[in-house]
């Protein structure tokens, strides 16, 4: 990576985002960090349920075929060509490597091609970066959750291109557990929506399943305990010949999760001082989640935002969003950009 | 005519430009860096030094596959993406072709391409005098033998084998078929952008002759505009490697065999 102190004297400035870390091909056209011109997402889900989740293959295949078309609709939607782009945003990790290679490969291509700056994005950061979206006012400091499918981080946003990690899952990642949740009860794949609107309803004090703690790591998190439970739960109702209502064990299961989460990100916050609250990642989308997050920073008036559901899931309007502020900071990289599959949170 | 080639499909990273028949600049490397920290420095650096302006290509010719998955996609996105930005049209090499086609343009031999698959397997493929006897596969190496002997039956044939298949079966070969039998030395035996673009500029040249047109009207007009119609030309939207292989869960799929849902499926991202 190459960094410059070079100043940039230019009162718009436009980015082509490129995502494909995991299942979904994205582009999107971003202005100055906060505008989104458009935001185009191929979605694999479909064919991903078949195997009851991502196939690193099938991902990187698809994303190979789609990511000219996605790339051409997100220009065409923001209404502008290539020469009306400033510099190209692109996932560098972390992610499935196979996947992200596709969308660095082709990043690092047009960026050559066409004589533009290139930056490789934080997916994480990404995730982070969709609030400014959806909030135009928000800026740091702030304490930020992102939670999906492969991550549960919480950092404190210091700066725009500041954070620092406080807490992080020790097993599995949030939005993991709710996928193998809801595969053992039989709700299919992607567990988070299906849990979601499976606990509507259910009653979310019905069974006590546990709060993962981790010894001496206040901020940390651990969901295999929690997940066990569960699956020891449906075994134990099985071989008693009882009937589970998936109602009440997807909303007892969920107030684990949500339990957890929130009390940690919240105590980050009245620890460190600092009055807003944001969370980030596929599973910032729960409803759940999103109701006990605002109720509790209510509580210790704290402010708390989220993104609109459509920039919590991997989308590349987020890329765009954390590419402008690394445009900003002079962030430049080079045709040597490779994938990270195990890029840190910095 | 203007051609850069892109070859990545195995261990060599390679990249070249032909202007008509002749071979202008190649860059190949064969080490242990990934394909995507090499390939694109290579390009540039090959344009830089031999003063070809990137703008100044017809086509951009890739190595379409079989080959290493990854390989084969770091390649393509890579030309998806200067035909992209450059509104050039792809031109899909078989990269077996490409293997065999410095012989096949010198002998009317039987050209047999073979690429160790794993899993005891072989991409091969056989060509003579520049058309295909057998198509494309991956199968066992023995399938593939048993199939060159059923080529022209009661006839004495000339074979020669290329590829990196080579060293892994030769012996095998030399064993189980008859005829006149010959493998190419360790120099043929590796992917070069040389052959990829020696084929991508062919595959043009027919394309622009079958249709009546020019590399100028084709440039002038822009890719994005033109329908292609062609097996091996094509618009940058709608070029994907050839693997000749289906992925693993695929394969199990359609077998009947998934019976775990969930066992492919690589979600975890190692936490930090």
């Amino acid at each position: 990576m190459i960094t410059t102190d070079k100043t940039v004297n230019k009162e718009n400035i436009t980015i082509l985002g490129i995502e494909s870390s995991c299942d979904e091909t994205a582009a999107a056209v971003v202005r100055n960090g906060r505008e989104v011109l458009s935001n185009v997402i191929s979605s694999q889900i479909d064919i991903h349920t078949v195997y009851g989740g991502v196939v690193p293959e099938i991902a990187s295949r698809l994303h190979c075929e789609n990511i000219n078309g996605v790339i051409k609709m997100a220009l065409k939607e923001a209404g502008m060509s290539f020469e009306d782009i400033d510099a190209i945003a692109v996932t560098k990790g972390p992610g499935l490597v196979g996947a992200l290679l596709v969308g660095v490969s082709e990043a690092k291509a047009l960026a050559y091609a066409l004589d533009k700056p290139l930056i490789g994005v934080n997916h994480i950061e990404g995730h982070i970066a969709a609030n400014y979206i959806t909030h135009k006012e928000l800026e740091p400091p702030y304490v930020c959750l992102v939670v999906s499918g492969g991550h549960t981080h919480l950092a404190v946003v210091k700066d725009y291109k500041s954070f620092e990690l406080v807490g992080r899952t020790h097993d599995d990642a949030a939005g993991e557990t709710f996928d193998k949740v809801a595969r053992a009860v039989g709700l299919g794949y992607p567990g988070g929506p299906k849990v979601d609107r499976a606990a509507i309803g259910g009653n979310p004090h019905a069974i006590e399943f546990p709060r993962g703690e981790v010894k001496d790591s206040p901020y940390d998190f651990s969901f295999s305990g929690l997940k066990s439970a569960v699956l020891n739960y449906i075994n134990g109702a099985q071989m008693k010949g009882e009937n589970i209502d998936v109602s009440d064990l997807a909303a007892s299961f969920e107030a684990a999760v949500t339990d957890v989460l929130v009390s940690r990100t919240v105590k980050c916050g009245i620890e460190y001082g600092i009055g807003t609250v944001a969370i980030a990642g596929g599973v910032s989308a729960n409803t759940a989640l999103r109701a006990a997050m605002k109720a509790e920073c209510e509580k210790h008036g704290i402010k708390c935002l989220y993104p609109e559901p459509v920039f919590c899931t991997d989308n590349a309007a987020m890329i765009a969003a954390a590419g402008y502020y690394e445009y900003l900071a002079g962030t430049r990289d080079d045709e040597s950009l490779n994938a990270l599959p195990n890029l840190p949170l910095s | 005519m203007k051609i850069l080639a892109i070859e990545s499909s195995g261990l060599v990273a390679s990249a070249a430009i032909v202007y008509d028949d002749l071979l202008k600049a190649e860059f190949t490397i064969n080490n242990k860096l990934t394909h995507s920290e090499t390939l694109l420095p290579m390009i540039r650096s090959m344009c830089d030094i031999s003063g070809m302006k990137l703008e100044e290509i017809d086509a951009i010719a890739v190595s379409a596959g079989p080959g290493s998955f990854t390989g084969l996609r770091i390649g393509a996105a890579t030309a998806k993406g200067i035909a992209l930005a450059l509104d050039k049209p792809v031109v899909s090499v078989p990269t077996l072709m490409s293997l065999g086609w410095p012989l096949s343009r010198i002998t009317d031999a039987i050209i047999c391409p073979i690429m160790d698959a794993r899993r005891s397997q072989v991409y091969c493929a056989a060509y003579q005098g520049g058309s295909s006897l057998i198509d494309e596969d991956a199968c066992d190496i023995h399938e593939f033998i048993a199939k060159l002997a059923g080529l022209y039956p009661d006839t004495e044939k000339e074979f020669i084998f290329v590829g990196d298949g080579v060293p892994v079966y030769s012996d095998t070969i030399a064993e189980e078929l008859e005829g006149d039998i010959s493998f190419a030395g360790a120099e043929f035996n590796r992917q070069r952008g040389a052959y990829v673009a020696s084929v991508g500029a062919e595959l043009y040249r027919k394309w622009l002759i079958e249709h009546n047109t020019s590399s100028e009207e084709v440039r002038n007009l822009g890719a994005d505009k033109i329908d292609f119609y062609s097996g091996s030309i094509m618009n940058s939207d709608d070029f994907a490697p050839e693997y000749l292989r289906k992925s693993q869960a695929e394969r199990e799929n359609e077998a009947g065999l998934l019976e775990d849902p969930g066992k492919h499926s690589l979600k975890k991202m190692k936490q930090h």
